[in-house]
């Protein structure tokens, strides 16, 4: 039975910096992972990572454009903190060979980024999350203190007597096999759960298993309300195109050929954050002002065609390969997707969730440093900081305890469980068939535009599919890469994660951030301006409480762009 | 609007004792939607235990790279209009990347054949002393120049076509040769030399690429890694002058040499000179390479077999009429300081119809 000081669970940025700084700190590793570590999603981040590294610039400054874009629901404690420890963390990467954008002096150069009063976003062409993600798991092929896990998938956590997190149980996919695997601190670092949306930006794997595997084990889940959409994703399949296509200078344009957000931003236009640019777009279309296939233009053709060949490269891919379009020479029909999940499990500066011996890092965690809307490339940096920091913690805490005896009878209920599932009769729905009756519920109830009727709607959905999941057939009898029977156990996980996002949004009712509440239109600091926090407690629904955001120097104020 | 496609998967499943066979499925699917959709669409709809690895449907994870009417390609960013139109009133066949071991149906075992040569390639920076306090000083042009293999997202359809590796299971091969110049051509590492003789002393290694452009016509993100290729071997000969045991530095100048005095290729002189370092007339000058060019012999007598080589073609061969043009080209070329490289984000063309295209688009803020 293998045994690491620290075990990370998702070897994404988050992840795979997590297992590096626990390294470092002189703990034993293992980093398991449903896939291989380089097809995470945090491929997936183009546009950038921000840091106040230039002399002109200042943290506080970074800080405060990060506690307005979250719509004051942020704890600036940990704002402060990333934000601090954004310029030293770029050029760590920078130094383990991060390919970033120069300027003319071979200094590091910045692009705009969007909700931001400076450049202040360091880059590679728009695969910059790719790049990181090569860089660290360079790293990583170069540690030999680290044993990696790649395509097991996790299914349970598991404790020891005193009821501490001693490990996790996890089937190696390639035959089938079990493992329990034990560790004194358990990270999770799982990231988002997109695909309860559809469309979503969000890749395949973004069940948001972490979140729900804290859940059952009695972690609080944190402002899962907030769920950021994108305001440029395409139509229909739902990809992403970067915000740094704004930041390179692209405008939005309605079908009349207005430049709309003239109305809704007047200062920063396409650039200012995501909720904003997104309501705006959503404004549009519901109004009769956008395309018939229900969209808005991107019009890139603003950039220079050789900037954008340079700097852009990739989602003149995108365009061709899914869209059909030369962002080159025409515009490119966009509309607001999902995209990011700002709630997440609760944890401190940290990672720690207040349950024993379990941490969480990167987009499954929530601190807030994101609050009710995370500004562009702040998502990067989160994971990267946070990361670091919750692998480090571990590994000190680590140092000084024993290895832990895992107690329960985890291993054989989750064997079971999956046993029942292979053998199970073909009576019930096919996972498709659930999943995507999810996804077109909390696209259409539970997105840009919300109210109490229709998220009701929403949860008594999601409560249906709860127990239809309960006997849900697949296809696939064998041990040998059986993701048949591993999509059912991610639509549990997801199932968990929609109904907490749609109790939070029900529960606040307010409009803050990326939830607005048609029948609570206004932002209520008197009210609201607190955390929503959800525990599992056996019943129905969960258990609701509140905490109070933490303010240091800014106090809220009207949000105007 | 949906139409009808038809999906010829191969399927193999180890835990059967039914060995490896074709099944039929039927899609519907808008035509500009990607062949993963339609397997996707199989899984979901008929089938849920056809294995494919897939995760960010985009193009950018890598996962579900895969042979569609034999050619590699990933599947998310293949049309199905576009794989139907190329397979001619076929059904589209879809099967597991080749020169890897298959697992299961569409999975094959990346790491016992991609990930193991990617090792190989000690990938990860080797910077000379302590970083600095700030980031590294260095030229914009070449962070962009190795941005090109940076955006290798180590999918593996090179190295599934690769037809050197067919034949030699220890090449290197082009995806970690590819991450070997994203080192050797970072102004940070400090072990271009060390990196670049390593590989071209390997006999599997730089001079074991025959040429054949497979790699850079499958490749999905441009990444070229036969071009990458063939810059280490540029920075092998020309920048260190690395004379390798495989007469790779040799044979590399034979070529250009014998372009430039002819203008086309002189086969009965590339041997000679590739392992000589010198004409079949003048002789050998290197006692070792007698051996390795007797070595060679079967080549040379295939070549006459063939009528590729011809005893009246050793002694003579002629040149281009318009030699005279091949000469200016090599002697404007040898009069640059400088080698210029263009990739696919350093463009030639556009820099100069658009001044101030690459300025910063940020300098407004």
């Amino acid at each position: 039975m293998p045994q690491h000081d620290v075990l990370v669970i998702g070897a994404g940025l988050a992840g795979q910096r997590a297992a590096l700084a626990a390294a470092e700190g002189g703990a034993s590793v293992g980093i398991i992972s449903k896939v291989h570590p380089v097809r995470s999603h945090s491929n997936a981040a183009a546009g950038g990572i921000n840091a106040a590294l230039n002399v002109e610039d200042s943290w506080e400054s970074h800080a405060y454009d990060t506690v307005k874009g979250s719509d004051y629901l942020g704890d600036q404690d940990a704002i402060e903190i990333m934000c601090r420890e954004a310029p030293d963390e770029v050029l760590h990467l920078e130094h383990l060979g991060v390919t970033f954008h120069r300027d003319d002096e071979g200094r590091l150069g910045t692009r705009a980024f969007g909700g931001a009063s400076a450049a202040r976003t360091y880059y590679v062409a728009d695969i910059t999350g790719q790049a990181l993600l090569h860089v660290l798991y360079e790293q990583l092929m170069k540690f030999d203190a680290i044993d990696r896990y790649e395509e097991w998938f996790t299914t349970a956590l598991v404790r020891d007597e005193s009821g501490r997190i001693a490990g996790a149980v996890t089937r190696n996919i390639r035959d089938g096999s079990f493992e329990v695997i034990t560790a004194k601190a358990v990270i999770l670092a799982t990231g988002g759960n997109g695909q309860i949306f559809d469309p979503t930006t969000n890749a395949l794997i973004c069940t948001g298993d972490g979140i729900a595997m804290a859940y059952r084990a009695g972690a609080p889940l944190m402002d899962m309300e907030m769920v950021q959409y994108h305001p440029t994703t395409l139509a229909g399949i739902g990809l992403l195109i970067t915000e740094g296509a704004r930041g390179e200078g692209a405008q939005l344009y309605n079908a009349e050929g207005e430049r709309f957000m003239e109305k809704y931003a007047p200062s920063k236009m396409e650039l200012a954050s995501r909720d904003v640019v997104s309501r705006a777009e959503q404004t549009e279309i519901d109004e009769g002002r956008g395309f018939p296939d229900g969209t808005v233009a991107l019009d890139i053709t603003k950039v220079p065609r050789a900037r954008i060949l340079q700097a852009l490269r990739e989602i003149v891919n995108v365009g061709r390969d899914f869209a059909g379009t030369d962002i080159t020479r025409e515009p490119i029909h966009i509309k607001p997707g999902n995209h990011y999940v700002m709630g997440g499990i609760r944890t401190d500066v940290n990672g720690e969730t207040g349950v024993p011996g379990l941490y969480a890092a990167g987009e499954c965690a929530c601190l807030s440093v994101h609050g009710g809307n995370r500004l562009g490339a702040n998502s990067l940096l989160d994971t990267l900081i946070f990361g670091r920091r919750a692998g480090a913690h571990a590994a000190t805490e680590g140092r000084a305890m024993a290895m832990p005896k895992p107690a329960g009878s985890e291993l054989g209920r989750e064997q079971e469980l999956i046993a029942g599932i292979i053998s199970r009769d073909r009576s019930g729905r096919r996972v498709s068939e659930i999943k995507a009756e999810l996804g077109k519920t909390m696209d259409a109830d539970c997105s840009v535009f919300r109210d109490e009727n229709r998220l009701r709607g929403a949860l008594e959905t999601v409560k249906r599919l709860q127990e239809e999941v309960e006997t849900v057939s697949i296809d696939d009898r064998g041990s040998v890469f059986n993701q048949d029977v591993l999509g059912a156990l991610e639509l549990k996980f997801m199932l968990d994660n929609a109904e907490c996002i749609v109790m939070g949004a029900l529960e606040r009712r307010e409009s803050r951030g990326a939830q607005y509440r048609t029948d609570f239109p206004e932002r209520n600091d008197e009210q609201w301006l607190k955390h929503i926090n959800l525990t599992v407690n056996g019943g129905d629904i969960p258990d609701v409480s509140y905490s109070e955001v933490t303010l240091t120097q800014w106090e809220p104020e009207e949000r105007k762009y | 609007m949906p139409e009808s496609y038809t999906l010829n998967i191969r399927r193999y499943d180890p835990e059967s004792t039914e060995t490896a066979h074709w099944q039929e499925f039927g899609v519907e699917l808008d035509p500009e939607r990607s062949v993963l959709d339609g397997i996707l669409q199989v899984k979901d709809r008929e089938d849920g235990s056809i294995a494919v690895r897939c995760s960010c449907r985009a193009g950018i994870c890598g996962s579900c790279a895969v042979r569609i009417n034999g050619r590699s390609a990933l599947a998310c960013n293949t049309r199905i209009s576009d794989a139907a139109r190329k397979a001619g009133g076929k059904p589209i066949s879809v099967e597991p990347m080749g020169n890897m071991p298959v697992l299961k149906d569409l999975i094959v075992d990346m790491d016992a054949v991609h990930w193991k040569k990617i090792q190989r390639v000690v990938p990860w920076l080797l910077p000379d002393g302590e970083a600095p306090e700030r980031e590294y000083i260095v030229d914009a042009e070449a962070m962009i120049d190795v941005t090109q293999s940076m955006a290798c997202i180590q999918c593996g359809a090179c190295v599934s076509a690769c037809l050197a590796l067919e034949v030699d299971r220890d090449f290197v091969g082009p995806a970690a040769l590819a991450k070997a110049y994203r080192f050797v051509g970072d102004p940070r590492d400090g072990q271009t030399e060390e990196r670049l003789r390593d590989l071209a002393e390997d006999p599997h290694g730089i001079y074991d690429c025959t040429h054949c452009f497979a790699c850079i016509e499958v490749c999905p993100k441009d990444v070229a890694p036969m071009d990458q290729i063939m810059r280490l071997r540029r920075r092998a000969t020309a920048d260190f002058a690395i004379k390798d045991k495989n007469n790779g530095y040799g044979h590399e100048h034979a070529f250009v040499d014998i372009i430039e005095k002819w203008g086309t290729l002189h086969e009965a002189q590339l041997l000679p000179r590739s392992f000589g370092d010198g004409s079949l007339v003048r002789g050998q000058t290197e006692p070792g390479a007698v051996k390795q060019l007797l070595e060679t012999l079967p080549t040379a007598l295939r070549g006459l077999k063939s009528g590729k080589v011809s005893p009246k073609k050793v002694l003579s061969h002629p040149k281009l009429p318009d030699q005279d043009q091949v000469r200016r080209i090599f002697k404007e070329i040898h009069s640059k300081d400088e080698r210029l490289e263009l990739n696919m984000y350093i463009v030639g063309e556009n820099a100069e119809d658009e001044e101030g295209a690459q300025a910063e688009g940020s300098g407004e803020m």
